[in-house]
């Protein structure tokens, strides 16, 4: 089990881990909130559209919102209770910006659907289970909340040779990955079972970082007899990305742009198999997920399994609340995780974790100038010189920029951890990444403008070319008719 | 309230300042044996050199209307005139130190755009200004263990005093100057060289030629430290060593071996503490590998045959112009794509 040979991870970085606040502590629910705000959005994708009315009695795990279009995810109701609401409401997102957001006021029964589920889950057809995922609503839960069923299909028709299941869990704080295989490895296995066979991989691996030894005991017992093998692998950071854990693993590289697919190879997070067993054994959609609520200014650090919606305050209230001065607050982990400020954001189905972080774990200061010490070369997963990318940015050089591998950035944030100048390197990219696709779509329009313009062009110039001939075409018939008139006159002038 | 910030949300703790105050640590006990060496007047050089290129740094920087306190912080232009203090004579006038350091942080630093803009080294750039105008001066290396007094040593640094009767050449001097007489190196490094004394710092030449072990100790120090690699300084040490291995076997009579240009001269600073400014140094390991061989071949070839004794100066602003093109030419290769940049074909199975 232990055998698999691993493959060397390039740059990375060692970010302290700070697991130990939160790692010891069992997960446990959540008391159930008055009020839920369930955003339409929690995927990638189209947003579902609401099939509920204001005014509603909802069950628990009964449809909210359809999935919209080939990729989307549908929203369940996370309790029993009534819809009091179909608009707008804090999004967890920086801007703190309101998007469309269903709220359910719980009745405290907790009255589930009647949910038909399935005893003998492992004889289902490859494309039920798929289709069950997608009805479950499950996306990734590592972070990406890609819809899970589509990846599913995806690769079942390209060929899976390794399914990848990632329970690297390298962000620092975070233990929800690392709790939930600890508490609930037999139902994780059944779930990759099932997954494995959605997509009839050949091999099936699970990765776990070598700082979880009680993980990967309980995986590792909970795989006994099965053909799934666990992987121990070093704690590094960022080996929980998805295409570096690949490489460790697999030595396989994803090719520039492409998926994993390309390379036969599928990669799901542990929490998502879990809710794919959840799903299909009792058939019970994806309506809550483990959070981690951690970081050096939260009393008591914690684990929690909380419901979709729920209120990020009430799970800091749940952590006794504050024990220092906050200078940050984070959802995810700290490394790739977005700051919010608005604690009335709802937990979502993205939602790792809920760090409350001091000044002094921040470590932020004023940049200074770039030195070229190439710390961030050295740091770089991916073999990209951060510092020059950097400086054509700066420049607005985004050609540039491009040239020297923008695209190929996976925004881990190695290199501005690292950097000695604390020069915000992921921030420049990120900004030109944006400012591109913004370039991109410009170009598109004026691309689809100019065709409108020339269709318009065109179709005046043949009406007009039309007229111009039906013109003749009328003339030249007066003028023979006239002529015709003109030939029996004097024939009849002649007569 | 504090504007958004980006991620990640934490920080190696690691500064610029730190970084540039680990290599001051690494650089002390070789200034201190320095000292020990050379008494009053070398501490007299060292503190004129730093305070200038503060006070200058700090004058340009006002003339630039930028805040004065952060970039003096960050420790590079002390650094640049402690590296500059260590290559110069000990017991040179104090307007060597002055004009060295001003030049090092206005022209060599300032004027292309302040820390992290600079084409060359500004301390080797420094260097090789004095060297050029002031050849006397710059050539005039004492023995150590002379220890003039505080009073005297003013005198020396601040004075007219003659240093007649009291200098020496360096080692690469010494062997240039006998060799253009006729005198093979058989005879004229007798006396001359002997290694002990050279990793011990008791001959002529400047504080940081003489301690060359504490300067590899230091070096190594900045290597665990995480601040430099050992490409450069390796390549360096390879690219002086093995050219003189080669040519002291054809002719041991006329090109002195590996040890001697090892242990003598500046080849030591220059590896682990001038050739490793990242400034002015490639970004990716194998174009720091080639940087740091280029510095010590040029460094090999200007000592053998070239008009000056010593050549560590001269080789590191050469290299320092062939950086970009290194940079140009060397990256890393990007995963999923092969080394050219195209994207790696699509491949199942295998």
């Amino acid at each position: 089990m232990l055998g698999l040979k691993l493959f060397k991870l390039r740059g990375g970085v060692h970010p302290e881990g700070r697991k130990q606040l939160a790692a010891e502590h069992g997960i446990r629910s959540l008391p159930l909130p008055a009020e839920l705000f369930i955003p339409l959005q929690q995927h990638i994708g189209a947003p579902a559209t609401p099939v509920v009315k204001v005014g509603e009695r909802v069950l628990k795990g009964q449809l909210l919102a359809a999935a919209q279009g080939a990729v989307s995810a549908p929203v369940h109701a996370p309790t029993s209770g009534t819809i009091t609401a179909l608009g707008d409401h804090v999004a967890p997102h920086p801007s703190g910006l309101p998007v469309p957001t269903i709220t359910l006021t719980s009745d405290g029964a907790e009255q589930w659907l009647e949910a038909a589920g399935c005893a003998t889950p492992l004889e289902l057809a490859a494309e039920e289970i798929a289709a069950q995922v997608a009805a479950a609503g499950i996306v990734g839960l590592g972070g990406a909340t890609f819809p899970a069923a589509l990846k599913l299909n995806l690769s079942r028709n390209s060929g899976v040779q390794t399914l990848i299941l990632n329970g690297g869990e390298c962000e620092p704080y975070l233990t929800c990955d690392d709790r939930i295989m600890r508490e609930r490895a037999p139902q994780i296995v059944e779930g990759i079972q099932l997954i494995a066979r959605a997509v009839a991989a050949d091999e099936v691996l699970v990765g776990i970082e070598d700082n979880k030894p009680q993980a990967i005991a309980a995986m590792q017992a909970a795989a006994q007899g099965s053909s799934v093998q666990v992987v121990v692998m070093p704690s590094m950071y960022p080996m929980g990305s998805e295409k570096q854990i690949i490489q460790v693993l697999t030595g396989k590289e994803i090719p520039a742009g492409g998926r994993p697919a390309d390379i036969g190879v599928l990669v799901h997070n542990v929490a998502t198999a879990y809710a794919v067993q959840q799903a299909i054994r009792y058939g019970r959609p994806l309506i809550s997920r483990i959070v981690t609520v951690s970081g050096g200014a939260i009393k008591t650090a914690c684990n929690v399994e909380a419901l979709v919606g729920t209120p990020v305050q009430a799970l800091i209230d749940f952590a006794d609340g504050y024990a220092q001065p906050t200078a940050r607050l984070v959802l995810g982990g700290p490394m790739m995780g977005q700051q919010f400020t608005h604690t009335g954001v709802p937990v979502v189905k993205g939602t790792s974790g809920v760090l409350a972080l001091t000044a002094s774990e921040i470590g932020q200061a004023e940049p200074s100038p770039c030195i070229r010490c190439t710390t961030c070369v050295r740091a770089c997963p991916v073999g990209l010189l951060p510092l020059e990318m950097a400086a054509h940015i700066r420049a607005s050089d985004l050609t540039g920029a491009v040239a020297l591998g923008l695209k190929d950035c996976i925004a881990c944030g190695s290199c501005s951890y690292v950097c000695p100048a604390h020069i915000p390197l992921v921030h420049y990219f990120n900004y030109a990444k944006g400012d591109l696709a913004a370039q991109e779509r410009a170009k598109l329009k004026l691309e689809a403008t100019k065709k409108l313009a020339e269709d318009r062009t065109a179709r005046i110039a043949r009406i007009e070319r039309e007229r111009a001939e039906a013109a003749a075409r009328r003339k030249a018939a007066r003028e023979a008719k006239e002529r015709a008139a003109k030939a029996a006159a004097e024939s009849e002038g002649a007569a | 309230m504090t504007p958004i910030a980006h991620s990640p949300h934490a920080h190696a703790p690691i500064s610029i300042s730190k970084v540039m105050t680990t290599v001051m640590l690494a650089l002390t006990p070789a200034t201190l044996l320095g000292f020990w060496l050379y008494g009053w007047p070398a501490i007299n050089l060292w503190v004129i050199c730093i305070l200038a290129a503060i006070l200058g740094e700090a004058f340009v920087l006002r003339l630039q209307q930028r805040a004065i306190k952060p970039a003096l912080m960050d420790g590079s232009g002390i650094l640049t005139a402690w590296l500059l203090a260590l290559s110069l004579p000990p017991f040179s006038p104090w307007w060597i130190a002055v004009l060295g350091s001003l030049f090092a942080v206005i022209i060599g630093k300032q004027v292309f755009g302040g820390l992290g803009q600079n084409v060359f080294n500004p301390a080797m750039a420094a260097r090789v200004m004095l060297l050029i105008s002031f050849p006397l001066e710059m050539t005039t290396w004492v023995a150590p263990a002379l220890h003039p007094g505080f009073v005297e040593s003013l005198h020396l640094t601040f004075g007219s005093q003659s240093l007649d009767g009291m200098a020496s050449a360096s080692l690469l001097g010494h062997a240039k100057t006998e060799f253009t007489r006729g005198i093979g190196l058989d005879q004229s490094l007798t006396g001359y060289y002997a290694p002990l004394d050279m990793l011990w710092g008791s001959r002529a030449g400047s504080a940081g030629e003489t301690a060359a072990l504490l300067l590899l100790a230091g070096g190594v120090f900045l290597i665990w430290r995480r601040i430099i690699t050992w490409h450069i300084p390796v390549a360096m040490l390879l690219g002086v060593a093995l050219p003189a291995l080669l040519f002291s076997l054809i002719d041991p009579n006329h090109y002195a071996g590996p040890l001697v240009h090892l242990l003598s001269g500046g080849v030591i600073l220059g590896a682990f503490f001038i050739a490793t400014d990242p400034v002015t140094s490639p970004n990716t390991a194998l174009g720091q590998f080639i940087f740091g061989l280029g510095c010590g071949l040029l460094t090999w070839i200007i000592r053998t045959w070239g008009g000056y004794p010593e050549g560590v100066a001269f080789a590191v602003l050469l290299m320092n112009t062939a950086t970009p093109l290194i940079d140009q030419y060397i990256k890393p290769r990007i995963y999923g794509r092969d080394r050219r940049g195209a994207a790696l074909p699509a491949k199942k199975g295998v």
